[in-house]
Order: structure tokens, then sequence, then C-alpha cells
């Protein structure tokens, strides 16, 4: 079956799901208890399919397959990939659910259900190999997803959620539609043969518009990135955690693993769209973040223009506008998540997101300001965290397609630097805007539980990043293969031009002299 | 006639002997012995079910083949008596406060009689009287809370616009009588041939229309909101499952046995019927506050994303998987159904009033944290967010409509889906978002309702997806029989 003996993947899945059903029937306090043990257990699995993934080995391990009905099966199944996303996953979970230890009280039970069933969802849409599969396990988070933002949320829940259901559903639907039309073209839904498989040209362009309709509203991509907004800010932190961490990352993980490899000609041909989209994106909302007094809002733009950069690295069609971009991805989901935990904790003190009623906790709160420090140069992508290495990888890739989207994504840098440092500084330096700004004590024994490990990832992505790249390579460059006949030619080609004929004047070397 | 016809329909022999036998009961001992006469007609369904299991036939005619015994019927009349016996069980209750009254479980008897012959028909004949017996008895189902006007109302603008339908139906079956010189669906068929002339047209534009009205598609949908609202809530109940079922189930037969030549033609109307409903369905609903006018604009919705199905069955290659498409929704669709109005019944406060307007459902999860729960499932499903059951049907005509080159269909029902789901999370939203309404539901008796409502939500939760198999074999077999 695989490496493990046992399927591992379908008990990473079962087991949140069998926590969830527990958690409902049980007090607050168990349930808090039994949440938290689940996802640590689930992590320690994760922990465990690292280990054993083999590096090199084949494209698809740990796989299972179990015929349901006619094409449908229970098909799971990871690559390097699918892998590391599926770490996120496990690794955020156990902070998102610490996160929400004190600030829950009401329905405890049912919101750790809810995070519990995200968590089996999550993992499910990494590793699904089959086509309706996948789809069950993408459209279904949308259900705990709304009752998280609109039960537990905030002032402004209703409207959030139901934009944030909306807005994917739809765009998931007309994916459904070609996805139907796909398995009944080729008659099967596993998708490492549709992978495989050359789709007429002509259809390939609808079948990737339907995918980027679903896609691009769960990456968000510039201008159907509205419900993003809203949604981040009216969840609560732990929504926005796993928001941010990792739902964003199902549209990334879609471009990677359907319409890349499955629609290379329409990517390539669409390529400018992207391109133009992501510039857009990264430029415009810089500048709408630039403005925000809300602290989530400002995060939650920066999070848009991040996911610009991501789309850019992976349409670049090379090896390293990939890989950036996964990087991206895992760093901007940590990163991402850590910010939205760093403005729970001081939200949990005052009570405001305001951004203006924060300043000088550098003085009161130094653990918290230097944690958040931090993220802060993580997010804007200083050398030494795992920003850095993520976006300098697909800027790179970028540049070898079109130095002009490389040019103007790079901006997204210097914007991006531009905001976030503006927001630290008005949030830890300076004078603290009241008297209770002023009494907020520093970090507890939780929230350090709760930030330290992601501090040490990022760290750790920063200043040796192979550990995450390599089970990734392979699959990056078995990608790069199959674009590779639909690629275009790059406009930054390095071409070593003819020496000029010297003049008739000019001195030669050497030292001999003219005749 | 032979004995052998008379062993083929023993299950509606059943009914018959059943219904008439209660309806003497009732006549003599009157209203006292309703809840026995009720029992009994259960009785009398699980005695049709049990008939129907020894007498199914994979292909048989009966009465000179006016009536058709296949797979195909078996399917349909398994699923209209086992709704039928749900929607017993739910009436004594809610009748329980002005006095049951017994020709009540009779009623539902006749009708599902009139059912059963309708999925049996091959006839146009048979096809008129089982249509009619149906009718006649959901008339007077429709106003049976007598003090109630507006249950007279529902009765009496059921009646009239019925009446209407029936008028077209019968002009239409006239027109086809007249052209082909035969009322047997085989001998139409024959005599349609690939170049039907414009009577012919004409007559299945009028008989198709008809039939339209029974399943509530839009354009011949008006009466329904109204009627749902009016009729008592057990009979809204009735209405929104098990004649849907038979008058789907019928239109199909009709189209596919009947008229295979005609299949261009129908397709064009099935087609513009299955948008038309799946819209304004979905847009009608939005402005609803009241529970089961909600209930029916879904139930009109719900009959467009069935009508893809049949829709797609035009095209010859597509067909079975078509029909078998519209069966597995029909079966899905009944569950979800009978389910929300069950859930819908339990919402009596403490004074026996019925809550029927959707703020009444607030803060439900508070209340009635099961109830909730079910309700939220059963809107999940209609919905048709997956991993709930409810998807599996959608994904199956959207199938339908791919492999028969209706991609537009498919996606235009992808569209009204999302619609759809707007109002499905409004009642979500209502019952787990708000706090609390003043008025409380309390939970008094009815142990078994409340068993049939966890039957149904856990049957269109995930765990529907461990009956895939059997429900698919079955409807497949029964699609092929009827092609």
């Amino acid at each position: 079956m695989n490496q493990l003996g046992f399927p591992i993947l379908s008990l990473m899945i079962v087991l949140p799901v069998v926590a969830a059903v527990v958690c409902l029937y049980i007090s607050a306090n168990a349930a808090r208890w039994t949440a938290l043990l689940t996802t640590l257990v689930n992590f320690g699995l994760g922990c465990l399919l690292w280990a054993t993934f083999e590096i090199g080995g084949p494209q698809w391990q740990f796989t299972e397959r179990v015929q349901v009905l006619g094409w449908f099966h229970w098909a799971l199944g990871i690559d390097g990939m699918a892998l590391m996303l599926i770490m996120l996953s496990v690794f955020l979970m156990p902070i998102c659910i610490g996160a929400s230890w004190r600030s829950i009280t009401d329905r405890v039970g049912l919101y750790m259900a809810c995070f519990l069933v995200m968590l089996a969802l999550m993992i499910g849409v990494f590793a699904a190999q089959d086509l309706i599969l996948f789809y069950i396990f993408f459209e279904a988070g949308l259900i705990p997803m709304y009752l998280i933002i609109g039960i537990w949320g905030g002032a402004n829940r209703i409207y959030a959620s139901y934009k944030f259901f909306l807005y994917t559903l739809l765009g998931s639907l007309l994916m459904l539609v070609a996805m139907i039309w796909m398995i009944g073209t080729t008659n099967t839904a596993d998708i490492p043969t549709l992978m495989q498989t050359d789709f007429p040209v002509q259809a390939q362009t609808w079948l990737w518009l339907a995918f980027f309709a679903s896609f691009a509203v769960k990456m968000p991509m510039w201008p159907v990135h509205t419900w993003l907004p809203d949604a981040h800010v009216q969840a609560p932190t732990a929504g926005s955690v796993i928001l941010a961490g990792v739902l964003l990352k199902m549209g990334g993980y879609g471009f990677l693993r359907f319409s890349l490899p499955m629609f290379p000609d329409a990517s390539a041909q669409l390529m400018w769209l992207v391109f133009g989209l992501s510039m857009i994106a990264v430029v415009y909302t810089s500048l709408v973040a630039l403005v925000q007094s809300d602290m989530k809002k400002l995060i939650a733009y920066s999070s848009v223009a991040h996911m610009a950069i991501v789309t850019a690295g992976l349409f670049a069609f090379n090896q390293q506008g990939i890989e950036g971009a996964l990087i991206v991805m895992l760093s901007h989901g940590l990163v991402s998540g850590a910010l939205f935990l760093c403005v729970g904790i001081i939200y949990d003190r005052l009570h405001t997101r305001e951004i203006a009623r924060y300043g000088g906790l550098s003085n009161n709160m130094p653990a918290f300001a230097l944690l958040f420090l931090l993220f802060t140069m993580a997010s804007i992508g200083l050398p030494g965290t795992s920003g850095f290495v993520g976006e300098l990888l697909s800027l790179i890739g970028v540049y070898r397609m079109s130095s002009w989207v490389a040019l103007i994504c790079g901006t997204g840098i210097i914007l991006g630097a531009g905001y976030m440092l503006w927001l630290y500084w008005r949030i830890a330096f300076g004078e603290a805007a009241g008297d209770d700004t002023r009494a907020m004590p520093d970090l507890d024994k939780r929230e350090w539980a709760l930030l330290a490990p992601i501090a040490a990832v990022v760290l750790w992505m920063g200043v040796y990043p192979e550990p995450f790249l390599a089970p990734m390579r392979k699959d990056v460059t078995a990608l790069v293969a199959r674009l590779a006949p639909a690629a275009p030619e790059g406009d930054a080609q390095l071409a070593a031009g003819s020496p000029r004929v010297p003049a008739a004047n000019s001195p030669a070397h050497g030292g001999e002299s003219p005749q | 006639m032979t004995a052998s016809d008379f062993i083929l329909i023993a299950p509606e022999l059943v009914l018959i002997l059943g219904g008439l036998a209660l309806l003497l009961v009732a006549a003599f001992a009157g209203d006292k012995v309703s809840g026995v006469v009720n029992a009994l007609a259960a009785l009398v369904f699980a005695g049709a079910i049990v008939a129907l299991t020894i007498t199914a036939q994979p292909g048989a005619w009966a009465f000179s083949g006016t009536v058709r015994i296949d797979s195909f019927s078996t399917y349909a009349k398994y699923l209209i008596f086992a709704a039928g016996i749900v929607i017993l069980a739910l009436a004594p209750r809610f009748y329980e406060r002005e006095g049951y009254r017994s020709e009540y479980p009779v009623l539902i008897l006749f009708a599902s009689l009139g059912m059963a012959i309708m999925v049996s028909a091959s006839d146009l004949m048979t096809l008129y009287i089982g249509l009619e017996l149906q009718s006649l008895s959901a008339y007077v189902l429709a106003s049976f809370t007598r003090t109630d006007s507006r249950s007279s109302e529902a009765g009496l603008k059921y009646f009239v616009l019925g009446a209407l339908a029936s008028g077209m139906l019968l002009y239409g079956i006239s027109l086809l009588y007249g052209f082909t010189g035969t009322t047997s669906f085989d001998g139409i068929a024959n005599a349609f041939g690939p170049e039907p002339g414009l009577g012919l047209l004409f007559g299945l534009v009028f008989v198709v229309s008809g039939l339209a009205f029974k399943i509530s598609a839009v354009p011949f949908h008006m009466w329904t909101p109204d009627v749902y609202e009016g009729a008592p809530t057990p009979v809204t109940a009735f209405f929104a499952s098990a004649p849907k079922v038979a008058a789907v189930a019928l239109l199909t037969r009709l189209c596919v046995e009947a008229l295979p030549f005609g299949a261009p033609a129908w397709q064009q109307i099935i087609a513009f019927m299955a948008i038309a409903s799946m819209l304004l369905g979905a847009v009608g609903a939005i402005g609803q506050r009241n529970i089961k006018r909600l209930l029916a604009y879904s139930s009109i919705a719900n009959v467009g994303f069935i009508l893809i199905g049949l829709a797609a069955a035009g095209n010859e290659g597509a067909r079975e998987g078509a029909v078998t498409s519209v069966l597995f929704y029909l079966t899905v669709y009944l569950v979800m159904t009978l389910g929300s109005f069950l859930a819908v019944l339990q919402l009596r406060t403490a004074d026996g009033r019925m809550v029927e307007d959707m703020a009444g459902l607030s803060g439900l999860w508070k209340t009635r944290p099961g109830l909730a729960t079910a309700i939220a499932i059963f809107m999940f499903s209609l919905a048709g967010i997956p991993p709930l059951f409810g998807f599996w049907p959608k994904l199956l005509v959207f199938q339908a409509a791919v492999d028969a080159n209706m991609l537009p269909l498919a996606v235009i029902g992808a569209i009204a889906s999302v619609i759809g789901a707007f109002y499905y999370l409004r009642i979500i939203k209502v019952m787990w978002f708000d706090p609390p309404a003043e008025e409380a539901f309390p939970i008094e008796g009815g142990a078994m309702e409340r068993g049939l409502i966890a039957v149904a939500a856990a049957y269109v939760s995930v765990l529907g997806f461990a009956l895939i198999g059997p429900l698919t074999a079955a409807s497949t077999t029964a699609a092929a029989s009827i092609l």
C-alpha cells in the first residue's frame, strides 16, 4: 500500500472528523483538550509523513485507492508539493486551537468541531487524487468556514459570511462543470492520469477559464479579492489564521495541480491575463494596504499582494518561479498566520483593531514587539527570513519570463516594506495612545507557545530552506518539463553580443604600438 | 383481461381494497377511530410495498398494453408508497387540536393509488385516469382545514388551475389521438415518425404543458407558492413529495416511450422549463419570509434541476444516464423535502400555534440544537453543497447535460445553484447566527417524527454516500427498463 503499511492519509482525515463529532457532545473544556490533542496527533502523523517521504522516489506516495462507484474513487496520494502544504496545515492547526483557548467562550464544542472538520478537509484537498473527491473536499470547506465567520465573527459577520460563501461557490460550480466535461471526455477522474492527458487546445482554454474562476476567487486575485478583507476582518483570530494560512493556498495548489499540468497550452496562452492581474494586484492592493486604519484589513490586503507574487511565479513556467511561488505560499501561510495571531493577542487586551488606538507597545510589551518585528520583517522579505527566499526565487523566475512583470512585482516588496514598517511603527513605537494601551501586559506562556514555533520555522526556512525545497524539487522539475513545449520565450534573454569593431584610432591592448 | 393482469397490479389492488374498506370504516365509525384508520392506512401502504416486491417484473404489460409494469414503475412506486407512510406518520399530531378526521388517510391512499397508476401508464387514457384520481384527492386535501380561509383558498385555487391544466392535457391527448389514431404510447411512437406534422407537435406541446402544471415547472408554477402556503403543512409536505415523483416519472416515460421521435421538440420545451424553473425558483425565494412559501420556491427550483436531466434524455446517446439522474435526483429530493417539512412541523409553540414565519426560527440552535442541525443539513443538501448527499444528484444531472452536449444548461444550472444557495444560507443564518427568539418550541411527544427527521438528515448527510452503490444500481436498472 505505502511505505508505512497503513492508510496514513485516510487516518489523518478520519481522525479529526471523529474527534469533531465527539467535541459536539462534551463540555467546553473537554472539547478544547480533545481538539488540541487531536491536532497534535495529526501533526505527529504529518511529521511521520514527512520523515518517511521518499525524496526522489516515485512521484505519488502513500497512495490509496478504493472504488466507490464507476469512475469515482476514494483515491488519495501525495507528492512533495502536497506534502509541504499538508505539513503547513497540520502545523498551524494546533496553534489555531491554542489561539481560541480563551477568546472563544460561546458554543466551544461546535467551534472546535468546525476547526477539526476544516483540518480534515484541508488534508483531503491536498491529498485527493480523484477530481470529484477533490471537489468535495474543496467545496465542503465552505460550510465550517461559513459557520466560523457567521457565529464567532465580528460585528459585520453576516455580510462577510455570505460574501465568502457565495463568491467561492460561484467559482467552484463552474469548475465542477469543467470537471464533469473532463470526466465525460476521458472517462477517468484520476488526477495523475489527467495530468498526463493532452486536451485539445480549443477545449483547454475553456477548461482553464472554468478552473481559473474557482482558483482566482480562492487565491484571491484582483478583482475578485473583495471577499477576503471582509472575511478576514470579521472572522475570529483563529479563523483568519486558517483562512490566510491554508485556505488561500488551495488556490495556488489548484493552479499547480490542475491549471498548469492539465492545460499547459491554455496556461501559456492566457499567461498575460495572470501576469496582468498579478501586476495590478501587487501595486493596487499594496497601496490600499497603506491607507488602512484597521490592522486586520491591512494584513488581509497584504495577503492579496503576496498571493499575486505567487501567481506570477507560478506562471513563469520555470523552476525558480514555481519553487519560489511554493516557498512564498508556505512562508506567507506562516507569516500572515503569525501576524493575525499578533493582532489577535493585542485585540484580546484592548478589543479594538484600530491602529490609532495603539502605540508604544515596545515599552510595555517588549517580547511581543520582538516577535511582531520578526514577522513584520519576514512579511517584507528580509534576508534570513522565509519571505526572502520565496520572493527572491519567484521574482528571478518571473524575470526570466518577463522583465517588466518582474519590475512591477518587485515594487510590491518596496511597498510592502512601506506599509508593514509604518504599521509596526504606529503600533510598537512612539507614545501609547492611552493609559489602557500603556497598561497592556506582555505575552503570557500560552501566547509564547503559539508564536515561538512559527518564529522558529520562519527563521529555519529563511536560513536553510533546503529541507522544504527538497521534497518538491522533483515535482517542480516534472511540471516544468510538462510545460516546456508550451512555454513561450522569455524577454530577458542574456545574449553574448558580437564584439564591437574597434575604431580605427582605438589603442590596441598588449603594448603593441599602432603601425 | 386475465387473472395475470390482476396479479401484476397487486400493489394497486391492495391500495384500492384497503382504501375502500377504510372509507367504509371512516363513514360508519366516524372520527373517533381516526387514529386507527391512520395506522391501518399505513399498514395498507406497507402491504402495497410487500405486494410490489413480490410482483415486481423487469417488464410486463397488463390490461391489453394500457398498464406497464417494469423496473421504472416499481422504483417510482417504492418512492411513492414510502412517502405515503411518512405523510401518514406526521399527520395525526398536526391535527390533534382541531380533531383528526378519518377521511384524511383515505384520501392519501387514493391519491397514492392515482400516482401508482400514473407511473405505470403506457396509454394516454391510463395516464389521464391516474392523474385525475391523484388531482381530485389533492384538491380536497388542500382545503382540508375547513375553518381556515387560507386552506379553502388554496383548495379552490388549486382546483381551478388544475382543471385548466387538465383541459390542456386532454386537448393535447385528443390531438395526439386524432393524428395518430391510437392512445397507446407505443402506437404514438410508431405513428410519430422522424418528421411529425404540426398537429402532432401541437398535441405534444399541450400534453407536456398539462404535465408541467403538475410538477409546477415555470411558467406553470403560479399556483405553487399560494397552495403550499395555504394548505395544511402535512398536505404541503405531501404535495411537495410523492406527486412530484409521480408526475416527473410520468413525464419521463411519456417523453421517452411515446415521443422518442418528438425529442427535438420536447427537449427544447423541457430545457426552457428547466432554466426558467431554476432561475425563478432561486430568485423568487429570496424575498420570502414564510417558510412554506420558501420551500415552495425551493421545490420549483429543484424541479428545474430534475428537468435538466430530462432535457438531456432528449439525446439518444445520453438517455440512460439522463433518466438515471432523474430518478436519483427524485429519490434524494424526496428525502430532503420530507425531512424539511417534518422539521417545519416541529415548530409548534407551547400553545399549539404553528410558526411559519422565518423570524420564528431565530436562535433555534439554543432551544432545539438537534432540530437546528437537521434543518441545516437539509438546507445545505438542498443547496447541493458537498459533502452532503444533495450534491450527488446535482452532479449527475449536470453530467447528463454535459454528456448530451448541453453545456449551457449545466452552466446556467451552476449559476442558479449559487443564487439558490443564498436563501438556503439565510435559513441557516437565522437559526445559527441570530439571537434566540422569544418563543421556544418545546419538545413534546412525537418520538417517531423526531426519529424520521434523524433518519432523513442522516441519509442526506455524508452517510448517504454509503448507499450510493445500490441506489445507482437500482436507478440504472429502472432507467434501462423504459429505454
